[in-house]
């Protein structure tokens, strides 16, 4: 590496040439504090020449006031970036670090090993060819190199370079480092079929095989990390994959241009190409790959351009630009492994937003088939999934997406989960495959439509959807108006929380994973029911917007009417007509609505109803009143 | 591709992903060489159609002569909107680093000026030219970085950024910081200008200029704000600079490179790292971190 500064002194131009043209590899380094994964990183900066005087001074300074290193430079101060971290001593987040040979450029994606931070190393590997496992020579393989070997290949890495680090400790001993390599073996089958490992031996400290091959182990006929990283092929099988691009954003200048940009996914493409624009199947000709200096004849998997098509096919962005010969699939039903990134659990059943390419739709995810145990690759049941998780799980859009599966393209099958209150990025995913469910359950025709059972009953079906803290009144109020429409003549139906968690819900507890679940299927019979043509009174606390939200987009327009009897707490207590507040409080009762469970309020139901000084059937009536006037009852 | 080829097709991704999902972004234009990388970059991002967003530059008073004229004729040239903002306040307390010092100054004229202007236009997104390469703390950070509405950066609040995936849903008030340069170093920005042939502020080639020393610093007297018994020390002498700002904040160095190539040259072959120029650095090593909290870009 040292080189070079021959050639940059005496021909700069010639330098800039060939530095021009160098490749780019990404990769990332896996291990813990103790395995001197920083000190490596350190020393490749510090090698190709990356650390200037200034910041070396300051590295010298720090390593004698708070290294580990005695008088000697502790690289590892070099890498450990926020204030926060440097008082801990670890490695919190992902770093990205940059240095520079003369065949390569590198991107060092630096993340920390502990399982608490599972999530920083799946970002990380998402984006790296290879990925470098540090292992301490003295302890060989642990817990934590399995971890990081299948979170490594679960996000797609092939290229593994086992780093048996610390081999000064064990005076350089053959036998140990083939004992390990031997370990990693076994356990690697369980992995993949299809990975490449590089075992080397090293002592990033004493800086052996790390640039070059060192003498200590005159044994090892391998390649230094160095010659390893600079000559692993970029093997970017995208390339030769069938052509995708999704679509970033519709270029209009004016009525006369529209073009298409976007990042190619896969593939190549030329003009006179045969493509489909997907989910649509609109099929048309490439005209130009146009960019601002001039039109391509060809562009590649990686590049950044914008296409222009022979036909108006009104595509927009989200969309997906495919091959038309060989097409990606479409569906919106999926099998998929997921990593859970929040602090707040997965809840089965819940809407999230889901990114995947250019497109942000709405997903709801089904509880886990399985959970997979990160230390030792088994299965584990899970009904949901916490933070650092990984399960196996099916999801459904409410619509349908281009993709193919994340093992063949990461870019096609890789999304993002997004919490649609919080905005937070709560998971990241990887699809395996569409279930075919959507397209091989047929709905029922049926003669007779939920229109003539309505019309036979002499009336217009509504979900009357109460919502409340416990001991509001829901139920003496439903109760009461119940009778009323009885009494006009109307069909209706009570669905009560209560009632019904002794039977279709007996299996549900009061966690907020199972309190979804309980409104999902509540939501589903109403449904049913409505189809039916009744009137449905669902008395329910149902805490959560989200869920409620989700009720109202099952019925069909206009059928949901959301009532929030709205009884302050307090008040609610105090009446404590099951004496359930007073368990609450002893705590005899967990998640209790109101004590120790959130209740979120409508912002905008339909109806309020104010409980205090307001009989149950003054409240009824007050009900009553709002379906004859938004002609529910005229018939 | 080569690696420039990769770096350019990501910048323009992450440029095409903020146009089509923010409703009110701006790029925030700084007048010096990765600014002008970024331009380059937008007007290929969106070409034939020009960049859906103006220029912003956020004008402390005490920045090089040179460098305004350089903003004003490329906005025109590009065709961009140039919107100029100014700390009225600071300017009616007549604050200057010359006599409030640099860490004043700097949170005044520039740190407070950034967030007036982002309250005053309600940008929901500002691009920025910041490299992770330049000191520790950006090493961490994300490409796309967001402020509460207090314009706070909280680095234990970031969001994962998985593949190419960015997530830039915000809540009303809040706003992200976008940093399409991220994964670029100071060479590849270099190498990326001489390549593209991309025009810069001539104040980063050699030539004879009137400096004096304050605060241990070669400055340049750039106009008669300086005070007098400074000015009367200047002496001329061949400088550059290795990055632009407020021009008595800038430390030039001496150097004959004239060209492109004897500026990479000079940068391969020097020993002190880019910051070092830069005087709000100097104090401690977790400063940039603190700055960033406060609402420094």
């Amino acid at each position: 590496m040292r080189l070079t500064d021959d050639l940059i002194a005496s021909d700069i131009g010639a330098y800039l040439q060939k530095h021009e043209h160098k490749s780019l590899l990404r990769f990332i380094t896996c291990g813990s504090v103790d395995d001197g994964k920083s000190t490596l990183i350190g020393r490749l900066l510090y090698d190709s020449k990356m650390i200037f005087e200034d910041q070396l001074a300051s590295l010298e300074a720090d390593s004698k006031r708070v290294g580990t290193q005695g008088e000697n430079i502790d690289f590892a101060l070099l890498v450990d970036g926020l204030a926060a971290e440097r008082e801990q001593g670890i490695t919190i987040d992902v770093a990205y670090r940059f240095f520079a040979t003369d065949k390569r450029k590198f991107i060092v994606a630096d993340t920390p090993g502990h399982e608490q931070y599972t999530r920083n190393m799946a970002t990380g590997a998402s984006t790296a060819d290879v990925a470098i496992l540090m292992i301490d020579a003295r302890k060989g393989i642990l817990t934590q190199t399995r971890r990081h070997s299948f979170i490594t290949t679960l996000l797609g890495i092939r290229r593994l370079v086992l780093a048996v680090n610390k081999m000064d400790l064990v005076d350089y001993s053959e036998q140990v480092f083939n004992d390990i390599v031997e370990d990693f073996y076994d356990f690697a089958d369980e992995l993949a079929t299809d990975l490449e490992i590089q075992p080397i031996p090293m002592s990033a400290l004493a800086g052996i095989n790390i640039t070059e091959n060192s003498r200590e182990t005159d044994w090892y006929d391998g390649p230094s990390l160095m010659d390893y990283l600079e000559t692993v092929p970029i093997g970017d099988k995208r390339l030769n994959a069938p052509f995708r691009m999704p679509v970033q954003w519709v270029n209009r200048p004016n009525l006369d241009f529209r073009g298409f940009s976007g990042q190619i996914a896969a593939g190549t493409v030329k003009p006179g190409d045969r493509i489909k624009t997907l989910p649509s199947g609109r099929q048309s000709t490439i005209t130009r790959i146009v960019t601002a200096t001039g039109d391509l004849d060809e562009a590649v998997a990686g590049q950044s351009i914008t296409l222009t098509l022979a036909d108006e096919v009104d595509s927009s962005r989200g969309d997906v630009i495919v091959s038309a010969d060989s097409p990606a699939e479409v569906s919106d039903q999926f099998q998929v492994r997921v990593l859970w990134m929040s602090d707040t659990p997965l809840l089965p059943g819940r809407r999230y937003l889901l990114k995947i390419g250019a497109k942000t739709v709405t997903a709801t995810i089904n509880a886990p088939k399985y959970g997979i145990d990160i230390n030792t690759l088994n299965d584990m049941p899970a009904k949901t999934l916490e933070l650092n998780q990984i399960g196996v799980t099916t999801l459904s859009l409410d619509q349908a997406i281009a993709f193919d599966p994340y093992d063949e393209n990461r870019e096609m099958g890789g999304f993002i989960l997004i919490d649609r209150q919080t905005n937070d990025t709560v998971g990241l995913g990887m699809i395996d495959f569409a279930l075919r469910r959507a397209s091989n359950i047929h709905w029922q025709a049926i003669d007779i439509d939920r229109a003539t059972l309505a019309e036979q009953k002499g009336q217009k079906p509504a979900v009357l959807w109460f919502t409340g803290l416990s001991g509001s009144g829901k139920s003496t109020i439903a109760n009461a108006l119940q009778k009323r429409l009885f009494a006009l003549g109307k069909h209706t139906f009570i669905l009560d929380g209560d009632n019904v968690r002794h039977g279709l819900n007996r299996d549900l507890g009061f966690t907020d994973v199972d309190r979804v679940e309980n409104v999902r299927r509540v939501s589903n019979v109403a449904r049913l029911m409505s189809d039916a043509g009744l009137i449905t009174l669902v008395s329910f606390i149902s805490p959560f917007r989200d869920e409620r939200q989700m009720a109202r987009n099952l019925m069909a327009d206009g059928e949901f009417v959301e009532i929030h009897v709205d009884t302050p707490l307090n008040v609610a207590e105090q009446r404590d007509v099951k004496g359930l507040y007073k368990k609450a409080r002893a705590g005899e009762i967990k998640n209790f609505t109101g004590i120790d469970s959130p209740y979120e309020p409508p912002l905008d139901p339909e109806l309020r109803i104010n409980t205090v000084g307001q009989s149950p059937e003054d409240a009824a009536e007050t009900i009553l009143d709002y379906l004859k006037e938004k002609g529910f009852l005229a018939h | 591709m080569t690696h420039l080829d990769r770096l350019e097709a990501e910048s323009l991704h992450i440029m095409r992903e903020v146009a089509s999902e923010c409703e009110n972004p701006v790029m925030l234009y700084s007048v010096g060489k990765d600014s002008a990388v970024m331009l380059h970059l937008a007007m290929k991002a969106f070409y034939p159609s020009r960049p859906p967003f103006p220029l912003m530059h956020v004008d402390t008073t005490w920045k090089f002569k040179e460098m305004i004229a350089f903003r004003d004729r490329k906005a025109a040239e590009m065709g961009m909107d140039l919107l100029v903002h100014i700390n009225e306040d600071g300017v009616r307390d007549g604050v200057g680093p010359f006599t409030h010092g640099s860490a004043m100054h700097t949170d005044i004229m520039k740190t407070a000026a950034l967030k007036q202007a982002l309250d005053k236009y309600k940008f929901d997104a500002a691009f920025g030219g910041a490299r992770r390469d330049e000191e520790k703390s950006r090493a961490k950070e994300r490409v796309f970085s967001f402020r509460s509405a207090e314009h706070r950066w909280d680095p234990k609040k970031q969001r994962p950024e998985p593949w190419n995936l960015y997530n830039t849903r915000i809540h009303k008030g809040e706003s992200i910081r976008v940093f399409p340069l991220s994964n670029w170093t100071e060479l590849d920005i270099w190498q990326y200008i001489r390549r593209e042939q991309i025009e810069i502020v001539p104040l980063y080639f050699a030539a004879e200029r009137p400096v004096v020393t304050w605060n241990g610093v070669d400055i340049m007297v750039d106009d008669d704000r300086m005070p007098d018994e400074l000015t009367k020390t200047a002496v001329m002498k061949s400088v550059r600079f290795r990055t632009l700002g407020c021009y008595p904040l800038t430390g030039a160095v001496e150097s004959t490179a004239s060209t492109l190539e004897e500026i990479i040259q000079e940068m391969l072959l020097t020993t002190t790292s880019e910051r070092q120029g830069r005087v709000i650095d100097a104090d401690q090593a977790a400063s940039m971190e603190k700055k960033k909290q406060e609402g420094y870009f």
